[in-house]
């Protein structure tokens, strides 16, 4: 028995060390990103999905794909719409045509000249319902588009078209100023066709990937790191400054948060929302918090009872929530309150603020109150609600505040439930069981149509059954208007009636949260978040 | 022999199927699909991807295609990470898993019996006591609170190691994942050991040995240590799934690109294939293991025979 126990003993040794050293000698120990003049090591939350950029989805991927590729146009680092590998463009007099001339000295990335057709193959790709493209829906605004999407026409029809090697034209259904913001966005990169053609789905892989920014892709260890160096034949290589630029999928803001401290990150997605206050205190140099072009709200189920048909109910919910509070204590890392769908930072939009926002804590209470008796409750017959949202400690810190808002002022009983992402983003957009529930959403570009089309009566995403056909005309119209200040003046009729029904509950506005080393220069906040790697410089 | 192991490797065959099926139809019932987002797709584009991924299908035409193709070796395609396979994704996690697994069972083996044995010799001496509570930290501290730990004291106070990262398995990156997956291990094995040690240095052989003379080092290592390691071979499976389901903690933590993570990850988004995949490899990993331990231990004992 002794001899068996020992012998089964060194079995299990002998199997263990033998997979251990079969397992270490496939990794090989080489290869650190250590701190150095130019190299840039930046937290990226998760693995991106994927580097195509017709089928990639989330700002994970897009960090990326905006140092590997380059649009039409490209932001700066103020986030200002610059010239891309288009160097100039005109646009037609009613905003429905616009053409685009393209750089001589434009490359991809193993030297073969970046061509208006490698535009049109790209865009058209994105809008293949074969894709899957993510962002199809976008660009739905370019002539024929929408048929393309539904299989009703031909790719070939789309109305983006090379007229020549350096001369694109783009044909939209409707005036769409943001069309020159889409064009620095990933879903209309081009696409070198001739490796794409010879890796097929493969076509991502280091090695494999042909891009035409700034950088190219040198190593991608899935949930590792994926590694990128300057692109030589890039147009305006010489002013890119840092030769590598290593992107980390770090999901734990703590974790992330650790390494930066301990030097193995210069810029981190996020900070951990505890450490707020220590950050100010301890690294006020590295914090960088901006207004983030972003809205948290609460959304009403308007298809059931206690919310359908019952306006002043809503209104009443939304009025007394004190939003300095939620903001300023319950938050407190800069963000502010919102009581519009738009976030603020629009360019020459001003969002409707409703009556009550201006109006004294005092006042919107007693007015909440008489709206709430008016919608048929009182103390011995309170609302009984039901609150739901994904599972979070920010979330549950806000839920619990506004219902103990409620619960004060109204005397309303809430009920928060909890849910995983997936299984809380099925029953909203079910609508059946749902009542009051967690919201939120990024704007792609900035202009108020990305917010307003949420509560469009046909949109996909409209989890509050929302269905007002003024307010769809209003979109519509706005949309079809090509005088910029006109249009803005439309949208802003459109958001203040939706507000005035009150499908939701506007909350605060999200701040961007990154510590950035003071090391790295050319840094600035702006408030769609993004940062070009092309931009930034190592200091001496 | 080769009849013992056609036997093994035959019985495997139903284990494994019955853990992908469970798999497979427990996956599925988790509410939400993974091409469910914030953002809505047009209801082309979906038609189109649930049409590619079959998820269009009838549940168990579904099930019967999927039991198809894993048996000519396809795992299909991640849902989640659209540029890749579930078979390249395992074979890129592969050795990583395999090194921090395989460095932690080996520490936890040999620092557990150390000082297991040490803390008998002393026992209810200082050392012993030092041990033990060791150990009883080492057992009750999660991973997920030892990981941060460490990482402040090594990482950040005295800036030796970093504090996370893999980087190939450069042996920097290794030392605190590596630690924070042993060490549960290492305390348990060191509880073990020091009892069935202590149990056994009362037994009369002992005294025997002791009568003719030998040094404690020697009735320790002669004739103790055998014995007494009986548990603790008995508490290897145990120790292998637990660092397995560890790994899975420390791999987020660490930023390592290990199998364990495609799992969380996989998981919470409805990555069906994804997730069967490394289940599917998992199993069969534990089965093997037990194999390939068993005949190794027949190799070693003369008086084993399989048949």
């Amino acid at each position: 028995m002794t001899r068996c126990g020992m012998r089964r003993l060194l079995a299990t040794a002998c199997v263990l060390s033998t997979l251990f050293v079969t397992a270490f000698a496939a990794v090989s120990a080489q290869g650190q990103a250590e701190e150095s003049a130019d190299v840039l090591r930046r937290g990226n939350y998760l693995e991106p999905e994927s580097l195509d950029p017709h089928r990639a989805r989330g700002a994970e991927a897009a960090n990326i794909l905006r140092d590997l590729y380059e649009g039409l146009t490209r932001e700066g680092p103020d986030g200002k719409i610059l010239p891309g590998t288009a160097e100039s463009w005109e646009i037609s007099e009613d905003g429905r045509v616009y053409t685009f001339h393209l750089r001589d000295d434009a490359r991809w990335s193993n030297g073969d000249p970046v061509t208006a057709k490698d535009f049109v193959a790209g865009i058209r790709r994105s809008l293949s319902p074969e894709t899957g493209s993510p962002y199809a829906q976008t660009l739905a605004i370019i002539e024929n588009a929408r048929a393309i999407l539904a299989n009703d026409a031909k790719p070939g029809t789309l109305g983006v078209i090379a007229r020549d090697e350096r001369e694109l034209e783009i044909r939209l259904e409707s005036p769409a100023p943001y069309l020159l913001r889409l064009l620095s966005h990933h879903s209309t990169y081009p696409i070198h066709l001739p490796s794409l053609e010879k890796h097929g789905e493969k076509f991502t892989r280091a090695g494999n990937l042909v891009s035409n920014g700034a950088y190219r892709l040198d190593e991608w260890i899935v949930n590792g790191h994926i590694k990128l160096v300057r692109n030589e034949h890039y147009w305006d290589a010489d002013d890119v400054r840092i030769e590598t630029v290593y992107y980390y999928p770090i999901g734990d803001e703590e974790a992330e948060f650790n390494r930066f401290r301990a030097g193995g990150l210069d810029i981190t997605q996020t900070i951990p929302v505890r450490r707020y206050e220590w950050l100010k205190r301890e690294m006020p140099e590295a914090l960088r918090i901006a207004p983030y072009l972003s809205t948290y709200y609460y959304g009403f189920n308007l298809r059931k009872p206690p919310f359908k048909d019952a306006p002043k109910l809503r209104r009443a919910l939304s009025m007394v929530i004190d939003r300095d509070i939620i903001a300023n204590k319950v938050l407190g890392r800069g963000e502010l309150p919102a009581w519009t769908l738009t976030p603020p930072g629009i360019e020459n939009y001003q969002s409707p603020l409703p009556d009550y926002a201006s109006w004294p804590m005092e006042k919107r209470i007693e007015t909440a109150q008489r709206l709430y008796r008016e919608a048929g409750y009182s103390n011995d017959k309170p609302l009984e609600v039901e609150l739901r949202f994904n599972t979070g400690d920010t979330h549950e810190h806000v839920a619990i505040a506004i219902a103990s808002m409620w619960k004060k002022h109204l005397g309303v009983d809430t009920n928060l439930v909890h849910e995983e992402w997936r299984v809380f983003l099925q029953n909203r957009r079910q609508r059946e069981i749902t009542e009051v529930f967690r919201a939120g959403w990024v704007g792609d570009y900035d202009d108020p149509q990305t917010f307003l089309q949420l509560l469009h009566s046909e949109s996909g995403v409209n989890d509050y059954g929302y269905a007002n056909p003024e307010y769809d005309a209003l979109l519509e119209k706005a949309s079809n208007t090509a005088d910029p200040e006109k249009r803005m003046e439309i949208y802003r009729r459109a958001e203040a009636m939706m507000l005035a029904d009150q499908p939701i509950l506007p909350i605060y506005i999200y701040v961007s949260k990154h510590l950035v080393s003071p090391r790295v220069g050319g840094w600035e906040d702006n408030i769609l978040d993004h940062h070009a790697s092309r931009d930034l410089y190592i200091k001496d | 022999m080769a009849r013992y192991l056609f036997i093994r490797i035959a019985s495997a065959i139903p284990t494994l199927w019955l853990l992908v099926t469970l798999a497979f139809f427990l996956v599925r019932f988790a509410p939400g699909g993974p091409f469910d987002f914030e953002r809505a797709l047009p209801p082309a584009i979906e038609a189109n991807l649930q049409a590619k991924y079959h998820l269009d299908e009838p549940l168990l035409q579904q099930y019967v295609r999927y039991l198809g193709d894993v048996l000519q070796g396809d795992f299909g395609p991640s849902f989640q990470y659209r540029d890749y396979t579930v078979s390249e994704l395992i074979y890129a996690g592969l050795p990583v898993s395999m090194t921090l697994g395989g460095l932690a069972m080996l520490i936890a083996l040999i620092g557990g019996v150390a000082a297991g044995s040490y803390a008998a010799l002393r026992r209810n001496r200082w050392p012993d006591h030092a041990v033990m509570t060791a150990s009883m930290t080492g057992i009750s501290v999660p991973n997920f609170v030892m990981a941060p730990l460490l990482v402040l004291v090594f990482a950040i106070y005295f800036d030796w190691l970093p504090a996370g990262g893999w980087h190939d398995g450069a042996l920097p990156y290794l030392v605190l994942p590596v630690i924070v997956l042993a060490l549960p291990q290492v305390a348990y094995i060191a509880r073990l050991t020091r009892s069935s040690v202590t149990e056994v240095l009362h037994s009369d052989f002992i005294r025997t040995a002791r009568a003719k003379g030998l040094s404690p080092r020697e009735v320790l290592l002669r004739h103790a240590l055998k014995p007494a390691l009986l548990p603790v071979v008995s508490y290897l499976g145990p120790a292998a799934a637990a660092v397995l389901t560890g790994s899975v903690v420390v791999e987020e933590i660490f930023g390592i690109p290990g199998i364990g993570r495609f799992f969380v990850h996989g998981a919470l988004n409805r990555d069906y294939t994804l997730v069967l995949g490394v289940v599917i490899f998992y199993g069969a990993l534990v089965i093997l293991f037990n194999l390939l331990v068993d005949l190794a231990y027949a190799a070693l004992d003369p008086r084993v025979r399989y048949r």
